[in-house]
This record gives structure tokens, C-alpha cells and sequence, in this order.
């Protein structure tokens, strides 16, 4: 720092205009608690970190690997089979089923802890998350703004991955009628209507993953624990559904229902286990944020 | 000061939390209630033993059953409940105690031959298993809770699945008593099952029973086995070793061991399976028939069950008949339903006047749902308001399907082997698991199989019974076995389905050529537009016995060479979301009013919170009595009481754990006082408060976002205030961060000193009229430190106010106008420099600032 650049500072201080009158409620001019966080200013914070761009560009690349592995080996033999990973090669909606099939267990459900598990957590951890509340932002606002531009960058994931299977399904194996398990055959123009289903479905479906990771991120300061603990979670629900014996305990626990897009490719689309699926996974969340809210909204902010 | 633990306790917040607990358990308790309706009154279960016929040449035999009683005024009408082959009145208690609930004495009991009740089986025998149903009616006729219609005439239902849906049937037959029966995938003529013959004289006049040719057919040898080894298992346990009859009574053990090593039954043995048979006592049956029969079921198809619909009916009694999608291959993914339509039957026939009466007919469609096949919930309903065919005196409307496809010579092999496999009798639905939850047909072994063809549909069509074809079948040997099934071909190779894997199986006796009509094996599907239908012909199926000499067949279609669709005209039944719908308005309903509850509290809270002290409106910070206890008990602060004016630079100095972080935490309301306030400009401090704008902070270190570069921390973090980019005055604060063209790097990459720049550059970003530094000179060298120092001076002098904390006396000393000394939690002096450390006289005259600090804090 040269005397040059000092006598600067000191010369532009002095010539500051003097502290502006504060509004009645005491803040500053221009201060808005309607205005502070911006979703915009939210969305670049969480855009420009380098995990948002990977974790979107990963999920645009899955099923172009995908789709090039399974052209190379697929035979001459006309698609048949009871799964969707045997009529993959039928066509693009048939591949963007299949991809969505092969990351809803698994891969979004993580991304999905991901973004919403560290969003609270991991300003938590960098310290900055007490210069946000002392700017101020209303805690209930910086939570609602945190917690939609999560809900917005899990979505965008939820959209990317069947947008590029589309893509690189329909490059690759055109773009004729769907096959499903049920050997039923649905035309290109209905199909995607019932893709859509599915995805509006796995989307209000997987708000309980991002709900139980949000209120996890709000209870601790260690990123890592927020989005291993809801995707560790999510693992203990399907292994406790794997128990027979469990019965009706099985059908609330919060991420039963979320194979239950299935019934949208079925002919004709079933609601009834969707319904309930989305019912539940309202209801979790609904508590979850609200227990998440509550806690936030007295927690004591020391780190 | 670090703390552990992040939250606080305070009195009166744990009714929140419990309210919280409360509210999730409320909502599982909503769900769990919609879901199982598990409530009711309780139920007593008493256990009883009822004497029967004694088996020839021996003692008494003792049934072993249990009562079931709901703790509700009486009487009640009864249901008797009878279980499965290899079963005992264990597998009952569940459906016994459900049915209770609703306000019936139910008994369970299990059948003679097995498990603790004595005596031999001799398959649903009249003389001895429906003798034994008879005493236990008599048992519930004597009970003073159980509604009687005459003396020793109790109100009664029968149901049971399989060798208890032959009892129930039975029962009913032979004892008038019995007012209403369930039967459940239970046998019409056990000989037919056992030795399947799917060959007719003519077609069907109705959807799936039919008159085959001759006595006999093809030996379902692998069922066969499965059905007779479960009633022969020995007892290892008690000491028993395994004999050929196992608890088999010696005629019935001696017939199936005839019928088992030739695969041809002798006409006796036919006769003594058709006494053991519903097929005996149809005639007599009057009481109401709920006839529950499985799609999947390759012992006992659906043909057994519409041949007991018709028979039942011919009396004029009300048969109501569902073909639900599980059975003996397909397991039980309708059960819940399946008990509604139970106890629905017996509340309309057993308490209520049986009027109107059901004879609807319901069959599960193949839209179940796909993740349900799995779990259980909510099939597909066709229905209909009858079944066609009862009465039989119109044939049931039938539609034609031309079939092409040349002469096909095909190849029985020798031993029967290799041979076709389709389903796997007693393991339930293991084979649909193994090809992946679906009824995908296995490849036909080549050579063995004659196939004809539909065009392609040209509209969807709906199969409800049994298609039929008409065939000619010539043999190089005498006798021929034929397994017939129907295919629903998907376009362009695209899947092959076999619905419900059944086979039909054909026997032929004698030479030359035979004409004859094929019965398929009655399905419920939808077939698809596009799709074909492929009736394929076999020579083997491993499920059956086969001829064990090679021969060939000539398959040749004859007659309209058609396929014959039985049409049965079905409506899709709509699906019941009112449990859903109700759960999920009740869960609105609470969201709503805990949300509205939470508002008002808030709101409420905020008015209070607002008030303004206009006294103060100049005075930068006020503190008054502030104290802190942390969650866990440990008091940080107590009593701090302080005053700073404007364009003054107040030093805050204590040792480490003087409380001096706490109260700036405070301040920042990043922690709630336990006691105490703070206010601002006359604005009392609360986390979130509007004056908080008018105050810039470094406290605990800098917290800036690693993976953005200095200007853009100072960037985002302005713009996430949300105050106009005019009134940042970032120029002035980039020039105190001084970073130069470092500004540009990613924060990840500076040192502690360029980091600490930086945010108490972003502090000062919008030159705010408070600005608070928590030890700013950290990790600065000396240059920067009395840089620091100088804009802290200049910063004041513009009429704003500076409150800096540091242990670096020195610094203070030089730089600060006032200052507040802390010690252990509490404000030990306060004062203008001037007057801690008078540069004259006094007590601490001519001392430095640190010698008047060590001994206020006690040091000295």
C-alpha cells in the first residue's frame, strides 16, 4: 500500500457526502427488506461456484455417454424386452425414460441433496453466512430466497438430463413411437406429453429429498454432513422399504412413492400411487421446512 | 470465542417444539389412519375344540379352532373362515380379527390332517371335512353373541381360498345354514383340474366354462405333486418320519398314487376327486356367492371358477364373480381389496336385508398400476353389471378374428423333453420376478410349434374368457398332447406377451384325424391396436406329463379359421381418490392454520418489537444491562451497559473470554440477548432489524466466498443488500482493500492479510454510519496497521462512528477516542481515553494504557 494510494482513501472519505437521512424504520436510504438477497444476486453466487457448473454439465454428459455406449452395442435385432434398459435403443423417449430410470435412485437424488443441502450449510461454513444476516436479510427471507434458487438449480437439473437424452437419443435412434415394459406402444407426440409427467411427478417427488437436505443444512455448518446425511437418509428409507414385514409403515415413509412415475408411461396413465407420492412427499416437506424455518429463525449464528 | 453449540436455550420454547413433534406426528397418524383404518373395537380370541366324525376304525377326532368376539353389544352374525391346502387357522388371524372389528364372531379353525387337529385328509370329503364345518356351525349356534335365524341355526358366512373356497362351497351345498360364502380361488371339479382337458365338442356358451371331450385330460403333474406334498410333509419336529401318505387318508393317497405313476386317472379315482368337489353340490347352493377367482392361476383358471358362477347361478341364486390379477401363480396384490369386497358381502348378505342383490362381475384390467404391481395399490376395475352366460340359455355373444397360417407339422420329442416352460406351480410369482415383472413370453422351442396368426388389430379390443379355435390335428401314433395359448403380438417384434402364462392342454386319444374346438385359457387383457394375436399349438409344456415316445402332429386350422373373442362388454370402474383427497384437505387444513397461527404470533411480535426511543435517534449505540447465557449454560456476558456517540472511535478491549465477540454478535443480531438491549440510532437490535443497514461489520474474521474474486465478493455482497450501486462508494472501498490487481484473483488464492483487507472493505461498503471492527489489524504488517488506523481516524472525522475490538493496546491507544474495558463477561471501565489514561494527576497518572488495563482486569 504506497502513501499514494492512503492520501486517496482519505481523500475520498472526506469528500463522502455525509450519512443520508434513514426512513422511519431506521435503515438506510434505499434499503428495502423486500429487495435484499435478489434470487438474481442468489442465483449468480450459487452459479458461479465451480460444484453448480460441473455437477449441470455432468448431468447434460450422462446420457450423451450413455447414448454413445449403448449405439456402439447395439445389435441389428429389433428392440424387445421387459425393461426399460432393453428398449433404450428404441427412440429418443425410450432412452430419456431409460436415463431418467437409471439416475432417479440414485444420481438425482443426490444432485438434488447437493443443491439444497449445502446451499445454508456451506455459507455457514465460509463464514459468510453472518455478514448475510447483518446486512441485513430477514432470516425468513434469506431461507425462502436460498431455498428457491436451490428448488430452481435442482429443477434445471431435473431438466437437463431428459433434454439431453432427447437429444442424443434422437440423434442417434431417431425418433419412433415408445415401447414400454407393459409392451404397450405410444406415439412419439404422447410420449412426450407422458415424459413431461414424469418429470413434473420425480420433480414435486423429489422436493421431499430437497426438503429433508434444506433442514439438515440449517441444523449443522458442515456442508458435506448436510447432503451426505439427506442422501444417507433417503438410503435407510428404501432399505426400510425393502422390508415386507414393515407393511404400512413402508407406504408413508417419505421416498416410498418415488418410482411411481412408472404409471405415467403406462397405458393408460394410473394416478393413484402418484397422487398419493405427491401427497406424501408434501406433507414431509411442508414439516421439514417449517421445523427448518423455526430453527433458523431463532437459531443463534455463531460460526 | 468459539462456541460448540449454536442454538440457545430460553424458557418457554420448548412448547414449540413439542407443538412441532406434535404436528409430524399428527400428520404420519392422518396418513396411517387413511391407509390402514386399522381402528375399532377390540377383539377377544378364545380358542375352542370341536369334536368330528371319527375317522374309520379310529377314536374321536378334535378340530382345532379359536373364536374371535368384538368387544360391542351383541349378538352378532357369524363368519366361519377355513384355509388353504398345508395351511392352519394361524394364517387366519389377521382377516379373522379385521372381520371382527366390523361386528362379527368369526371362527377360525384348521381343517382335519393338519397342524394340531387330528384325523386324515380326505380333500373337503362330505362325510368328514364338511362334517367338521358342520359341528363348528353348531359350536356357533351355541354361543349367546351369535344372531340365530332358527334354533341351532346360526346367521353365517363361509369364506376361504382355495381348499377352504372348496369348504365354503361345499358347506353351502350341504347345509342350509350357511347364509352367504366367499370362496376364494378355489377348484370347480378337482378331477378337471388335475387332469385338464381344454379340448370341446363345441364352443362355450359362456365367457370361460365349457363341456370338454371325455373323461380325462393331460396330468398337471407338476401341480399335482405340489398339492399332494404339502399334505404329506412329516412332522420332523415331533419325532415323525416320512412316509408315502404323510397325513392322506389311504383312499385318497392310493388314488393319487395311481393317477401320479401312469398320468391317466382310473374312473374311480375321478369319482372320488368329483365327491371331493363343489362340482357335486352346486345344485343346492343358496346361499349368496361372492366367487373370487385368479387370473393367475394355472391350478385352478378361471374356467374352474365360471363353471361354479354358472352352476351357482342356475339356481337362482346371487352370484357375484371377480377375476382379481393374483391366484396360485401370481401371489396376492389385490388383498386389501379382496377383504372390502368380502366384508362388503357379508354386511349385505349377513346384516343388512341382501337387497338390493349383486351379481355384478368384476375383473382386474391390465392397467394396474406399474408401480403398484409391486406394492399393492389400486388395479385397474373392468365391470359389468352380470357375467354373460348365466343361465345359459342364450350362448354368450362372441366376435371372430380371422387366423392365417399353413398346415404345420410339429414334433413331440422323446421323454418329453426339451419342453416348453411357462410357469412354476408352488413357487407363486417367482417366474414373472425372474423375467422381470412382466408375463413376456419364453422363446417356443423350434420344431414343436404350430402357430396362427390375426392381421394386426385395426382397434383396441378387450378378451374377457376364453377365445376358442377351431383345429384339426392329425397323429402318426395313438394319442396326441397339446398345449394351446394365446399371444398378444406387439408390432415389429417389439414384445411378445403370453397373459397370465397360462396354457390350455389338449388330449386326443385314438389315431388319424380329429377335428375339434380349442378352449384357450381364459384371460382378461387388453389388447392393443396394431397387435396381433398368435394362436400357437405345442407339444410340450414341462408342467405337464408328456407322451414319453417321439410322434409328430399335422396342425391345420378348420371351419372359419378364426379365433372366437368372447365379448364381454366392460366398463372401466373409476378409481376412488376420496381417501387421498380427504387426507390431503386435512393436511391443508392444519398447514393453513399453523402458517395463520405463526403470522398473527409474528406480527404481533414485530409491532412490539418497533418500538422507537427518539431520544437516542442521534446516538449511534446505546447498550443497556445486556447479558448472555449460551444454550448449555455458560454466561458469556452479564450487565453491560454502554454508550457510544457520534464520530467518536470507541475501542472495545478485554482479555480473550471477555465477552467483547458476544456483545458484537449481539449488535450484528446474529445472537438474541438473554437479557438487556442494544440499540441503534434509538432502534432496538433484533436479528433482521431495518437499522441494521446503517451498520458495517467485521466480526470472527473475514467471510467471503472463496471461488469469487475480491471484487466480485464486494460485488455480490453489495447487490445482495439490495441498495442502490450508487451508494456503495466502491472506489473508496476498493482502495482500502489496496489489493490492486489482486482484486481480480479468486479469494481462495490470497493471503490472511489481503483477505482481512478485503472484509473490512466489504464492511465499509456503502460507508455505513457504524462501522464495527473485531481485531482488524489481523494478520496486517506494521505499514498496513497504521494505514489501518489512519482511515479508521478519517472515517470518524466524517461524522461516522467506528467501534473497533482488539487485545493490541498499543494500537487502541493511538487510535481510539473512547473506549469500553471488559473483563470476565462485564464492563469494568468506560470512559474517553482521555479519562482512562489522563496524561496528568490522578490515580493512573502517566501510565500507558496497558499498565491502566492490567490492573483493571486484575492482572496486576
Amino acid at each position: 500500500m504506497t502513501t499514494h494510494t492512503s492520501r486517496g482513501i482519505h481523500d475520498r472519505l472526506r469528500a463522502a457526502a455525509p450519512p443520508g437521512s434513514s426512513a422511519a424504520d431506521g435503515s438506510a436510504p434505499g434499503w428495502s427488506g423486500e429487495r435484499a438477497l435478489p434470487l438474481r444476486v442468489e442465483l449468480l453466487r450459487q452459479w458461479r461456484r465451480r460444484r453448480t457448473k460441473v455437477v449441470l454439465a455432468g448431468l447434460a454428459l450422462f446420457p450423451v455417454i450413455m447414448a454413445l455406449l449403448f449405439a456402439r452395442d447395439r445389435g441389428d435385432d429389433p428392440v424387445s424386452g421387459a425393461r426399460l434398459v432393453d428398449l433404450a435403443t428404441n427412440g429418443a423417449v425410450n432412452f430419456a425414460l431409460f436415463v431418467v430410470f437409471a439416475s432417479s435412485t440414485f444420481m438425482l437424488i443426490v444432485v438434488v441433496a447437493l443443491f439444497c443441502g449445502d446451499t445454508v450449510a456451506s455459507e455457514a461454513s465460509w463464514g459468510s453466512l453472518r455478514y448475510l444476516v447483518a446486512l441485513p436479510v430477514a432470516r425468513s427471507r434469506l431461507l425462502r430466497q436460498k431455498l428457491v434458487v436451490s428448488l430452481i438449480l435442482s429443477l434445471s437439473g431435473l431438466l437437463i438430463l431428459p433434454l439431453s437424452a432427447l437429444v442424443s437419443g434422437g440423434v442417434l435412434f431417431g425418433w419412433g413411437s415408445v415401447r414400454t415394459p407393459a409392451g404397450a406402444v405410444i406415439p412419439t407426440g404422447e410420449a412426450l406429453f407422458r415424459l413431461s409427467v414424469v418429470i413434473a411427478y420425480l420433480a414435486v417427488a423429489l422436493l421431499v429429498v430437497a426438503a429433508i437436505a434444506f433442514c439438515l443444512g440449517v441444523f449443522t455448518d458442515a456442508p458435506l454432513g448436510a447432503v451426505g446425511g439427506a442422501v444417507m437418509l433417503v438410503i435407510v428409507f428404501s432399505i426400510l422399504d425393502q422390508l415386507e414385514d414393515l407393511a404400512v409403515v413402508r407406504e408413508v415413509l417419505p421416498t416410498h412413492y418415488l418410482g411411481a412415475w412408472i404409471d405415467a408411461i403406462n397405458d393408460p396413465i394410473v394416478w393413484g400411487d402418484m397422487a398419493r407420492g405427491v401427497l406424501v412427499s408434501l406433507t414431509y416437506s411442508g414439516v421439514l421446512l417449517a421445523v427448518a424455518w423455526r430453527h433458523f429463525r431463532r437459531k443463534d449464528i455463531v460460526s | 470465542m468459539r462456541l460448540t453449540r449454536d442454538s440457545l436455550s430460553r424458557g418457554g420454547r420448548s412448547w414449540l417444539v413439542i407443538g412441532t413433534v406434535a404436528l409430524v406426528v399428527l400428520a404420519l397418524g392422518l396418513i396411517l389412519f387413511a391407509v390402514s383404518r386399522d381402528t375399532g373395537p377390540a377383539v377377544a380370541e378364545e380358542p375352542l375344540e370341536v369334536q368330528g366324525p371319527p375317522e374309520p376304525g379310529g377314536g374321536p377326532v378334535t378340530i382345532d379352532a379359536s373364536v374371535f368376539s368384538p368387544d360391542l353389544a351383541g349378538p352378532h352374525p357369524a363368519v366361519l373362515l377355513a384355509h388353504g391346502f398345508g395351511g392352519s387357522k394361524a394364517d387366519l388371524a389377521d382377516e379373522a380379527r379385521t372381520l371382527s372389528r366390523e361386528g362379527y364372531v368369526v371362527a377360525t379353525y384348521t381343517a382335519r390332517g393338519f397342524g394340531d387337529s387330528g384325523g386324515l385328509i380326505h380333500l373337503n370329503a362330505p362325510d368328514f371335512e364338511i362334517a367338521d364345518g358342520q359341528a363348528l356351525l353348531d359350536a356357533l349356534a351355541a354361543r349367546d353373541d351369535v344372531i340365530l335365524d332358527a334354533p341351532g341355526d346360526p346367521r353365517v358366512g363361509v369364506a376361504g381360498g382355495s381348499y377352504g373356497g372348496a369348504l365354503a362351497i361345499m358347506l353351502a351345498g350341504l347345509d342350509q345354514r350357511v347364509d352367504a360364502i366367499s370362496p376364494r380361488i378355489t377348484w370347480h371339479d378337482l378331477g378337471e383340474a388335475l387332469f385338464p382337458q381344454f379340448a370341446a365338442a363345441d364352443g362355450p356358451s359362456t365367457p370361460a366354462a365349457f363341456d370338454a371331450i371325455g373323461d380325462s385330460g393331460v396330468f398337471k403333474r407338476q401341480w399335482a405333486g405340489v398339492f399332494f406334498g404339502s399334505g404329506s410333509i412329516p412332522d420332523v419336529e415331533s419325532g415323525a418320519t416320512a412316509t408315502v401318505c404323510g397325513r392322506f387318508a389311504p383312499d385318497v393317497c392310493a388314488a393319487y398314487q395311481r393317477s401320479a405313476a401312469t398320468g391317466v386317472p382310473a374312473r374311480r379315482d375321478l369319482r372320488l376327486l368329483r365327491e371331493s368337489s363343489p362340482a357335486s353340490v352346486l345344485a343346492d347352493v343358496r346361499a349368496p356367492t361372492l366367487l373370487i377367482q385368479g387370473q393367475s392361476d394355472s391350478l385352478f383358471p378361471l374356467s374352474q371358477g365360471d363353471a361354479n358362477a354358472q352352476g351357482i347361478a342356475a339356481n337362482g341364486t346371487p352370484v357375484k364373480v371377480v377375476w382379481y390379477a393374483g391366484g396360485h401363480d401370481g401371489g396376492d396384490p389385490e388383498a386389501e381389496r379382496l377383504d372390502a369386497l368380502t366384508l362388503e358381502w357379508f354386511d349385505r348378505y349377513l346384516s343388512d336385508s341382501g337387497t338390493p342383490a349383486d351379481t355384478s362381475f368384476e375383473a382386474t384390467g391390465a392397467a394396474a398400476s406399474l408401480f403398484g404391481a409391486r406394492t399393492g395399490a389400486d388395479p385397474e376395475v373392468l365391470a359389468a353389471p352380470a357375467l354373460p352366460g348365466i343361465g345359459a340359455a342364450v350362448p354368450a355373444p362372441r366376435s371372430q378374428l380371422a387366423l392365417s397360417g399353413p398346415p404345420q407339422t410339429i414334433v413331440a420329442p422323446a421323454g418329453g423333453s426339451p419342453a416348453q416352460v411357462t410357469s412354476l406351480p408352488g413357487f407363486g410369482d417367482v417366474i414373472n420376478t425372474l423375467v422381470r415383472g412382466s408375463t413376456s413370453a419364453l422363446p417356443d422351442i423350434p420344431g414343436q410349434s404350430a402357430v396362427f396368426r390375426t392381421d394386426p388389430l385395426p382397434e383396441p379390443t378387450t378378451i374377457v374368457g376364453s377365445p376358442t379355435v377351431r383345429v384339426r390335428v392329425e397323429t402318426d401314433a395313438p394319442g396326441a398332447t397339446l398345449f394351446a395359448k394365446l399371444l398378444d403380438v406387439a408390432p415389429d417384434g417389439a414384445g411378445v406377451v403370453l397373459p397370465s402364462r397360462l396354457v390350455a392342454p389338449v388330449r386326443i386319444d385314438g389315431s388319424g384325424s380329429r377335428e375339434l374346438t380349442v378352449v384357450l385359457p381364459a384371460i382378461v387383457r387388453e389388447i392393443d391396436a396394431g397387435h396381433r394375436l398368435a394362436v400357437v399349438l405345442a407339444t410340450t409344456d414341462q408342467g405337464y406329463s408328456l407322451p414319453q415316445t417321439a410322434r409328430t402332429y399335422t396342425v391345420s386350422l378348420v371351419g372359419p379359421a378364426a379365433v372366437s373373442i368372447p365379448d364381454v362388454a366392460v366398463e372401466p370402474v373409476p378409481v376412488d381418490y376420496t381417501a387421498t383427497l380427504t387426507v390431503a384437505a386435512a393436511l391443508a387444513a392444519v398447514a393453513a392454520v399453523w402458517v395463520g397461527v405463526a403470522r398473527a404470533l409474528r406480527r404481533r411480535r414485530r409491532r412490539a418489537a418497533t418500538q422507537i426511543d427518539d431520544a437516542l435517534a442521534g446516538t449511534p449505540l446505546m447498550v443497556t444491562g445486556l447479558g448472555k447465557e449460551y444454550a448449555g449454560g455458560f454466561r458469556a456476558v452479564s450487565d453491560v451497559s454502554f454508550r457510544v456517540d457520534r464520530g467518536q472511535v470507541l475501542g472495545l478491549l478485554g482479555p480473550n473470554g471477555a465477552g467483547k465477540t458476544t456483545v458484537l454478535r449481539m449488535l450484528m443480531g446474529l445472537i438474541h440477548p438473554t437479557e438487556g438491549e442494544l440499540r441503534v440510532f434509538g432502534h432496538k437490535v433484533r436479528p433482521g432489524a431495518p437499522v441494521l443497514s446503517r451498520l458495517g461489520a467485521l466480526v470472527e474474521g473475514p467471510g467471503l466466498l472463496p471461488f469469487l474474486s475480491g471484487r466480485q465478493n464486494l460485488d455480490l455482497f453489495w447487490r445482495a443488500s439490495g441498495r442502490p450501486m450508487a451508494d456503495a462508494h466502491f472506489d473508496t472501498v476498493l482502495e482500502v482493500a489496496g489489493l490492486g490487481d489482486d482484486v481480480d484473483r479468486r479469494v481462495k488464492t490470497y493471503s490472511q492479510g489481503m483477505r482481512q483487507r478485503l472484509a473490512v472493505a466489504q464492511a465499509m461498503l456503502g460507508l455505513p454510519e457504524l462501522l464495527v471492527l473485531d481485531e482488524p489489524t489481523n494478520g496486517l504488517d506494521p505499514p498496513q496497521i497504521r494505514e489501518m488506523r489512519e482511515v479508521m481516524r478519517t472515517y470518524a472525522d466524517t461524522g461516522r462512528t467506528v467501534i473497533v475490538s482488539s487485545h493490541l493496546l498499543a494500537e487502541v491507544e493511538r487510535t481510539c477516542t473512547h473506549a469500553v474495558v471488559m473483563n470476565r463477561g462485564r464492563v469494568v471501565a468506560s470512559g474517553s481515553l482521555d479519562q482512562l489514561v489522563p496524561a496528568d494527576g490522578g490515580d493512573h497518572g502517566g501510565r500507558s494504557l496497558e499498565e491502566v488495563f492490567l490492573s483493571l482486569i486484575g492482572a496486576r
